[in-house]
This record gives C-alpha cells, sequence and structure tokens, in this order.
C-alpha cells in the first residue's frame, strides 16, 4: 500500500517526460470543460420534471395532485414544474439539496414510498420536510415568482390584500404559513401537532 | 312494420311543431332532437361581501371564491379561516355554535362530524340570471302585505 502510493506520488510530481506542456495545459483546459458540461448536462437533466416522474411514486401521486391545481393549468398557460418549487434555483443550494436527494434515490430502490399505502404513511413527514425548508428559506421558491414588490394589491381580492398587508409585507409571516397544500393534498393535519 | 314507420315520422313532425316554442325553461328552444348548447361556465362571486338571508335558517352564502379548497376526512380549508381559533388572524366570521352540536343538542369541543363538510349547506353564488322561475316570497313581504309592518 505505501509503496503505491510512493510510486504514484512521483509520477504526479516529476515532470513530464512523453507530452509538452501545451498538450498538457490545453488538454485539461479541454477536458476540465467536457467534464463540466458534462456534470451540467447530467445535473439539469435530473432538474426537469420528466425525471421527476419517472419513478411512479411521483408520478401516480404528487404528480396527479398537481394537475388540476392554478400552478399546472390556469388561463395564462404559465406553470410551474416540481423543480421549480422543490429545488433551489442558485447554484450551492441547488447542490445541496441534489446531495440531500441521494436519500430519495435511495428511497427509490427500497421502494420506502412505492405503494400508495406506503406514500400515505410517509405523507405527513414528508410534507413538514418541504414545510421547514420553505420556512427555513423564507419561502424562496415561491418568491423567485411572486415577489411581494411586484404584487398589485388592488388586483387581488379584498381579503387577500388585506391578509398580505398584514402578514406578508410586515414579515410576520411566509408563503408557506396560509399557503400549504396549494399544489398537493394535504396529510391528516391533525396528526401534525403530534408530530411536531 | 309500416305502422312503426308512420309512428316515427309522426312523432318528429310534432317534435318540429313543438320545437318552435320554449320546451323548458332549463333547455330552451332547443329542438328534443337536437342537444343544445350549454351555457358558458359563469365566474364565481369573490367580492367579500356578506349577502341578505332569505329566511333566518338559512345557511349564508360564500361571498369568495373556493376553488381548490381542500375539504376531506384530512384536512376542511374552510377552517382554516373559519374556526374558533382561526379567526383572530383572519377576521372572518366564526362557525356558527350549532355547528359544534351532536344531534342531542350536546356542545362539543369542535365542529360536529355531521356538520363537518361546509359545502353540503353553504355554497358559492354565482354571476348569473336563475334559469327557473321562482316565486319565493320572504317573511317581511308577507308581514307587509298582511299588516303594513315589517318584522323589524
Amino acid at each position: 500500500m505505501g509503496s503505491w502510493l510512493k510510486r504514484w506520488w512521483l509520477v504526479l510530481t516529476r515532470p513530464s517526460v512523453h507530452f509538452s506542456l501545451a498538450f498538457l495545459t490545453l488538454g485539461g483546459f479541454i477536458a476540465g470543460v467536457i467534464f463540466w458540461g458534462a456534470f451540467n448536462t447530467a445535473l439539469e437533466a435530473t432538474n426537469t420534471e420528466t425525471f421527476c416522474i419517472s419513478c411512479h411514486e411521483m408520478q401516480a401521486n404528487v404528480y396527479q395532485e398537481i394537475r388540476p391545481t392554478i400552478h399546472f393549468t390556469n388561463r395564462s398557460g404559465v406553470r410551474a414544474t416540481c423543480p421549480d418549487c422543490h429545488v433551489p434555483h442558485e447554484w450551492t443550494d441547488k447542490i445541496a439539496r441534489k446531495m440531500q436527494a441521494s436519500k430519495e434515490v435511495w428511497g427509490a430502490i427500497f421502494g420506502t414510498i412505492d405503494t400508495r399505502e406506503k406514500f400515505l404513511e410517509h405523507r405527513l413527514v414528508m410534507a413538514q420536510r418541504e414545510w421547514a425548508r420553505f420556512t427555513a428559506n423564507d419561502s424562496l421558491e415561491c418568491r423567485n415568482c411572486h415577489a411581494l414588490e411586484y404584487m398589485d394589491f388592488t388586483r387581488q381580492s379584498a381579503r387577500a390584500a388585506e391578509q398580505h398587508e398584514r402578514f406578508l409585507e410586515t414579515g410576520e409571516k411566509t408563503c408557506i404559513d396560509c399557503h400549504k397544500g396549494i399544489a398537493h393534498e394535504l396529510p391528516d393535519m391533525s396528526r401534525q401537532a403530534s408530530l411536531d | 312494420m309500416r305502422s312503426l314507420l308512420v309512428f316515427l315520422i309522426m312523432a318528429a313532425a310534432s317534435g318540429a311543431v313543438v320545437a318552435q316554442e320554449q320546451i323548458d325553461a332549463l333547455r330552451g328552444p332547443t329542438p328534443l332532437t337536437d342537444e343544445g348548447e350549454p351555457p358558458r361556465l359563469a365566474k364565481v362571486e369573490n367580492r367579500d361581501l356578506r349577502r341578505a338571508r332569505n329566511y333566518p335558517e338559512q345557511p349564508p352564502t360564500i361571498p369568495h371564491a373556493i376553488d381548490g379548497y381542500q375539504l376531506d376526512r384530512n384536512y376542511n380549508q374552510c377552517l382554516s379561516c373559519h374556526s374558533r381559533t382561526a379567526i383572530e388572524q383572519s377576521q372572518a366570521p366564526m362557525v356558527s355554535i350549532t355547528h359544534f352540536m351532536d344531534r342531542e343538542g350536546q356542545i362539543l369541543a369542535v365542529v360536529s362530524p355531521r356538520r363537518y363538510f361546509c359545502n353540503q349547506c353553504h355554497v358559492v353564488q354565482h354571476d348569473v340570471q336563475p334559469l327557473v322561475g321562482n316565486d319565493f316570497v320572504d317573511v317581511d313581504s308577507l308581514l307587509i302585505e298582511e299588516t303594513g309592518q315589517s318584522s323589524e
């Protein structure tokens, strides 16, 4: 083990005999570009709705639930896809979330929620995880589209305008505090207190 | 066979005559042999202004849109504003005390299961003309007609 490490250390620390400096730097640069491009392409490929609903856990449960909601079908045809709300858009936060999501790959492989019954059983815990994330980042993924600065309260219903003025503008509450369950069905909320 | 044919022709002819007039208020002048054009979907009223009740026991109508509200075994979204504890923040009217009673008149801690599904009685209103005529007269109008005095 020790001699093997030493041999590689010598190879890496000695100047190259066969390859020119230009080949090594340019080659390294090009290889880097290719690696980075491939990494990002793969990352973005996993950041699409098609990828999310390629697992039946997502396709049969949460995807079916979002379809009649305003975030899927509406008068202007603008819609939010899974990663718009569930994956941060900033690179660092996105990578952090992607690392957490490796647990979801585990879940998919070992069938943690592979039946409707298992899904319903886990739903509250999973929902609370998302609510905690939204509370912690001040509903960042909502605000990526719904920014308070551009909200015209006069175009809202009187009730909505008043609530937004009292709670959102003052920062007393964040979007998710009132808007739970807008895109997916809520689990048995009477059990929520016992899990908090 | 021939009599059946004659019958069918007669039926069709009489249908054509009837088609000229109103068959039914819901159906309009569309002949029975045709499929009527459905009216456009009307908008739900969303003015947040309470409406008068036609009689004291009438369940108040909902003065706002309730599109996509979850109302099932797991969650009652109406109560997220109208429950006893939520009204402080929402400033919405609280569910009436009668909704906390079981059918023996016993007051429960929460809304009674038989009153849980709000839209069994409370409904939104659409901005449309009534399709069928209605000659309901409310008690005030009756009193004024009989005695010249209103109830209030």
